[in-house]
């Protein structure tokens, strides 16, 4: 009795199933068939931080948004939208949600979605995606690249200026080909303006161990250091932790510390106090680039298996807006070199081999 | 007759609650619980590319589930599946590079192989350690979930690579992956991986049911004193159950490794797939068949929530919260399986 009941009770719930299903269906239909209006769409992957992790899928999705209210479109399917990546292994079944749903230009955020793009765009010629801070080589790929290492020579002229005691420090996330570009270009900046200060260099191998960065900064700061310069994601929140722990302790101690990838004053001030141990930030305009290869492929020009670099140039890297802990001097002289980059004579390293010529 | 049925009905009443549940916390946080489930059900059926995917995902499910299960069942609880699932991924990559000109029938097989070797093998040490010393598994096996998290990244960015954050993609003939299937759902990543977790949920249905191993086996994890009294060797099989269970987790590895990724990258945390494994291998009531269709359910609930955001706007955050729910409340099935034994045990006694 009870074994035919459950038979019941299971076939009604799998009759139920393919109704719901069968509605699904029809449903599905009907959207598609409202997809082919002619909004120009647009949606991106962000990796595992998540679109709100403070840094640049944060500022990518800001850049959607700004081209989504430039042209009328809302967020939803038939504008501009974004999915988070939980995993490593969500990247590609996200990219192909996308293309599904027949988005005009895909963006993958960050280099870590690079395999992923690549088999999505091999699979789906007719799709265009975009991959940030990487190189896919494929024709309906754009791929969106900062100069990191100029706006890194910047900050790294501030440091190089600032320091008394002539000990700097770098603190890297995963140590690879990008981050290496924060590294030489900062040490090029220190270099150029103080020969005698030494920066110690540390990668702590993530991007999401804030306690990690924490201990990483206080033994540097410990030896005497007295600004670190973070290219390390979340990690680099740690470093922000120490230096305020001990500014609070003793304000009079020379503690600072160079943010990343967008203005972060707001992560060095200290609750209670004027004080904020932010010197300055690197900035990255994730956002500017993402819109401006939106705005290209509206008009019909998608930079399709080009290497779209923002530089100095172009806006694409620069020193933070907030300089209310720099000098006069420092802001002129960041002006004079951002000048000598622009026009060419002076070609910040990006590698290992081009800092070692770059210093003779 | 009784337990059999309480053994089906428990979980399907866990999985109702928890879909209730979940449709509750959609509703009061102003979104239709209908389109949400709806897209749910569109993000696993409504395309061969999604089932594709969905086979996809439950395929670790089921080994790491079965890792945890064999080890129950054994009288053994193996937290490690984590660690041992990254070794055997770590394993099968690097065989997978490190030839290139092998026919795929013999470095295919090599590949899956050493997975389930490096598997057993990670196992092993905290199996030796509860056998001769009586240090307590549970606490053996998380750590060692942590030390092969690093030794994995050191591996990974110095042995393999010259400090990358990933290896090399694997040789063609060492891939699980093929163009049938691909073509088949529509590009998706499924892969042959399912035909050997299907195979190992067969092999230890066999194991523990069929032979005399399995009965020894079964036998210490019921009562230790009472099997050494029997004449079995207690420390003895303490160490292949743990060995046998790191190869589940060891395979579960060769799926990533040799399936859906093709290489392995440096992680910053643990992936979640042998913590998952726990809960599959619980909902599943430790058998065979239970830990496949658990993995189903649990595979099917992580991929198709990926088109609840998309199609219903529902945040991730919140349809994360459903999802927890959801298995929440399947998780807590086991409660409720204990609850009901004991009181009718306390019955049967009367």
């Amino acid at each position: 009795m009870k074994k035919r009941k459950f038979g019941l009770a299971l076939s009604l719930v799998l009759a139920a199933g393919t109704i719901l299903g069968a509605c699904g269906n029809s449903e599905e239909s009907s959207n598609e068939g409202d997809s082919e209006k002619d909004n120009f769409t647009v949606a991106m992957v962000t990796d595992t931080g998540g679109v709100d992790d403070k840094s640049f899928n944060q500022s990518a999705w800001e850049g959607l948004q700004a081209f989504g209210e430039e042209n009328g479109l809302e967020k939803g399917k038939d504008g501009y939208n974004y999915l988070q990546s939980e995993s490593d292994a969500d990247y590609t079944t996200n990219l192909n949600q996308l293309v599904r749903q027949d988005f005009d230009v895909i963006y993958g955020i960050g280099f870590l979605l690079e395999s992923a793009v690549k088999e999505a765009a091999e699979q789906n010629p007719d799709s265009n995606f975009a991959i940030v801070d990487s190189v896919v080589d494929a024709d309906n790929v754009a791929s969106i690249t900062f100069k990191e290492h100029e706006g890194s020579f910047l900050v790294g002229v501030i440091a190089g200026l600032q320091s008394k005691s002539n000990k700097i420090g770098f603190v890297g996330g995963v140590e690879s080909e990008l981050i290496k570009k924060f590294e030489i270009g900062f040490r090029a900046g220190v270099e150029s303006v103080n020969p005698d200060a030494d920066v110690q260099v540390k990668y702590t191998g993530s991007f999401s161990d804030a306690s990690l960065g924490k201990a990483t900064a206080e033994a540097m700061y410990k030896s005497g250091t007295d600004i670190i310069y973070h290219a390390a994601g979340a990690t680099g929140n740690g470093v922000f932790t120490e230096a305020k722990n001990i500014k609070k302790n003793d304000p009079d101690k020379e503690v600072w510390v160079i943010g990343v990838d967008k203005d972060q004053s707001a992560e060095g001030a200290i609750d209670g106090t004027d004080l904020n141990v932010t010197l300055t930030s690197m900035v990255k305009r994730v956002d500017l680039a993402v819109k401006q290869v939106a705005t290209e492929a509206k008009e019909g020009n998608f930079p399709g298996g080009e290497i779209v670099e923002f530089g100095l140039d172009a806006d694409g890297v620069d020193i933070a807006p907030t300089t209310d802990n720099l000098s006069e001097d420092m802001i002129k002289s960041v002006d004079e070199y951002k000048e000598k980059i622009k026009n060419g004579e002076i070609k910040v390293p990006a590698t290992d081999k081009e800092l070692e010529e770059f210093l003779k | 007759m009784y337990k059999r049925l309480s053994n089906i009905l428990i979980p399907v009443i866990a999985v109702i609650l928890g879909l209730i549940a979940g449709a509750i916390v959609m509703l009061v946080s102003g979104y239709s619980p209908v389109d949400g489930y709806i897209a749910l059900w569109e993000g696993i059926f409504s395309d061969t590319y999604f089932m594709g995917e969905t086979i996809r995902q439950v395929t670790p499910y089921i080994l790491a589930g079965l890792a945890v299960a064999f080890a129950f069942r054994t009288g053994l609880f193996n937290i490690g599946v984590e660690g041992q699932f990254l070794m055997g991924w770590l394993a099968s990559v690097w065989i997978g590079t490190l030839f290139t000109e092998l026919p795929r029938i013999i470095h295919l097989p090599l590949a899956v192989l050493a997975a389930a070797v490096a598997g057993a093998l990670w196992a092993f040490i905290p199996g030796l350690l509860k056998a001769k010393y009586r240090v307590h598994e549970v606490i053996t096996t998380i750590m060692m979930n942590y030390i092969s998290l690093h030794v994995v990244n050191y591996i990974i960015s110095n042995v393999l690579t010259d400090r990358s954050d990933k290896t090399e993609t694997i040789a063609a003939s060492a891939t699980l992956r093929s163009e049938f299937f691909a073509a088949l759902t529509d590009n998706s990543r499924l892969h042959w991986g399912f035909a050997i977790a299907i195979a190992g949920a067969i092999i230890m249905w066999f194991l523990l049911e069929k032979t005399t191993k399995g009965y020894e086996l079964k036998a210490v994890g019921f009562n230790q004193h009472a099997s050494e009294y029997a004449g079995i060797s207690v420390n003895k099989n303490i160490v292949y159950a743990m060995l046998i269970s790191g190869a589940f987790a060891g395979l579960a590895g060769a799926m990533e490794g040799l399936g859906t990724f093709g290489y392995i990258g440096v992680k910053g945390a643990h992936t979640g797939v042998g913590f998952d494994g726990i809960a599959v291998a619980l909902l599943g009531a430790n058998t065979a068949i239970g830990v496949v269709l658990a993995a189903l359910l649990f595979g099917g609930l992580k991929y198709g929530s990926l088109n609840m955001p998309l199609e219903t706007g529902i945040p991730t955050e919140i349809i994360d919260v459903v999802i927890a729910l959801i298995i929440f409340f399947v998780a807590s099935s086991y409660i409720i399986r204990v609850v009901i034994s004991k009181f009718s045990k306390k019955k049967g006694v009367e």
